[in-house]
């Protein structure tokens, strides 16, 4: 009698613990179309620019890896810096991508983006495909999404990839050429990081 | 004499190409040889900053105007030119070894140079042709195996590289039926104004459907120069490798160091 009560607690628990893991596991293309629907509602013409970008750094704290994306962008340089300069990297690309990335962003209005599939790249990414569907002023635009899909309850964006080319390719080369130019010198990043965000 | 001489600079762009693409590494560095280097890094960003400000006084202006046109026109336009392109398109086809594609640009051609009026109506889209892809001699040496060489960036004309710029000199070499037929062909409908002009528009029209993406671009970069080099060598990648396939275009290997 106690061996059934206690299998029936166990399969209990067993059960319990799929649902749980199934129902809070977000499938990453499910991920990217919800965000871009959150995104779309935030362009919509009724907001002005400033609203527009206030939403969108919102949407971006919560569904892109800032930090990930930022020691991505410093490339090599990343092993070699001081832990105290990367703390310091760190709130600086924060604030600077978030400018930047709404900033981009905002010029769009009511944008309609259609996620089409998936690719499982390995456990840590997937990269979901989707389109954005052409106007008049604009032809479709293939855009790929870089999840980052360690932790599957959390996916987190880590790149867009527009018509082959990549967001975080791009970041990585331009603050590798100043880093380059100013003799390797890290702090001169900081510099045009803290002008930009002025 | 003037061939000999655009073939002796193709030559040589050529054996640079190949020469700086031996050691390997993939990063964009002075320091670090790479697949694609910035060898004339100074003398380039001086070009960028010339051809910034053409840009800003004659292009966007022009760009500008041309945006200003109704749309059945700029469509028409962008149409006839695009029509045009596939006279580099089709024997890159061929050269690189895509038969059937080089076929099916064929058809397209003749459907829209006749139907579709000179090009002015996409007429093969409507009756379903597959998407237009264009080639150039740059991409085909690239197919072949030729490296890209240092990047460069020409008067005017914009970001290149090595190989890339031989690939357009094939062009007025032979490679180009629409350069041949306009400026040798002595007939008395096409000169080399027509062939000067279809290139200044096709120019204009690549500018005005960029009008904002550019200013968006230069506006949230810190360094403008190194974002359009890196946005070229990446397409150019993407493009000779003819591939729709992100995945493998791009490198995962440094994403996998990045941990939370």
């Amino acid at each position: 009698m106690q061996s059934e009560k206690f299998l029936s607690l166990f399969a209990f628990v067993i059960i319990s613990l799929s649902i749980s893991n199934y129902s809070y596991s977000i499938e990453p293309d499910v991920f990217v179309q919800s965000t871009v629907n959150r995104a779309s509602k935030a362009l919509d013409n009724k907001f002005s620019k400033e609203e527009k970008i206030k939403k969108l750094m919102e949407i971006a704290s919560q569904t892109v890896d800032v930090n990930g994306i930022g020691l991505y962008t410093l490339g090599s340089y990343r092993k070699t810096i001081t832990d105290d300069q990367v703390k310091q990297y760190k709130v600086l690309f924060r604030q600077y991508f978030l400018k930047s990335f709404s900033s981009r962003l905002a010029e769009y209005s009511n944008p309609e983006i259609e996620v089409i599939s998936k690719k499982k790249l390995n456990e840590n990414y997937t990269m979901v495909s989707s389109i954005l569907v052409s106007t008049e002023k604009r032809p479709e635009v293939k855009i790929d999404w870089r999840i980052y899909t360690k932790n599957p309850e959390n996916p987190l964006i880590r790149d867009l990839i527009i018509e082959g080319l990549s967001l975080a390719r791009t970041q990585k080369e331009e603050f590798s050429s100043i880093i380059q130019s100013n003799d390797g010198d890290i702090n001169v990043l900081f510099n045009t990081l803290r002008d930009f965000i002025k | 004499m003037k061939k000999f001489l655009i073939t002796f600079l193709i030559s040589l762009l050529l054996a640079s190409s190949a020469i700086a693409d031996t050691d390997g590494d993939n990063s964009l560095s002075k320091k670090n040889a790479g697949i694609v280097r910035d060898c004339f890094e100074s003398l380039n960003r001086k070009t960028f900053a010339l051809n910034q400000n053409l840009d800003r006084v004659i292009f966007k202006p022009v760009a500008r105007g041309y945006r200003g046109l109704p749309t059945p026109i700029r469509t028409g336009t962008s149409n006839a030119i695009t029509n045009i392109s596939s006279l580099i398109t089709i024997p890159n086809n061929v050269l690189q070894g895509e038969f059937k594609t080089a076929g099916v640009n064929t058809g397209r051609f003749i459907i829209n140079t006749t139907a579709g009026i000179i090009g002015i109506f996409d007429v093969a889209e409507k009756i379903g042709f597959s998407k237009y892809i264009k080639e150039d001699y740059g991409q085909t040496f690239g197919v072949w195996g030729v490296g890209a060489g240092c990047y460069l960036v020409l008067p005017v004309l914009g970001p290149s590289t090595f190989r890339d710029t031989a690939g357009s000199f094939i062009n007025v070499l032979g490679g180009d039926a629409w350069y041949n037929a306009s400026t040798h062909g002595n007939n008395e409908y096409l000169t080399s104004n027509q062939y000067i002009t279809a290139k200044l528009v096709s120019g204009i029209d690549f500018r005005a459907k960029n009008l904002e993406s550019i200013d968006n671009l230069e506006k949230n970069s810190v360094d403008f120069y190194a974002s359009v080099r890196s946005l070229y060598l990446q397409d150019r990648k993407q493009k000779i490798a003819n591939s729709n396939s992100i995945t493998e275009t791009h490198d995962d290997g440094d994403w996998e160091e990045i941990e939370d």
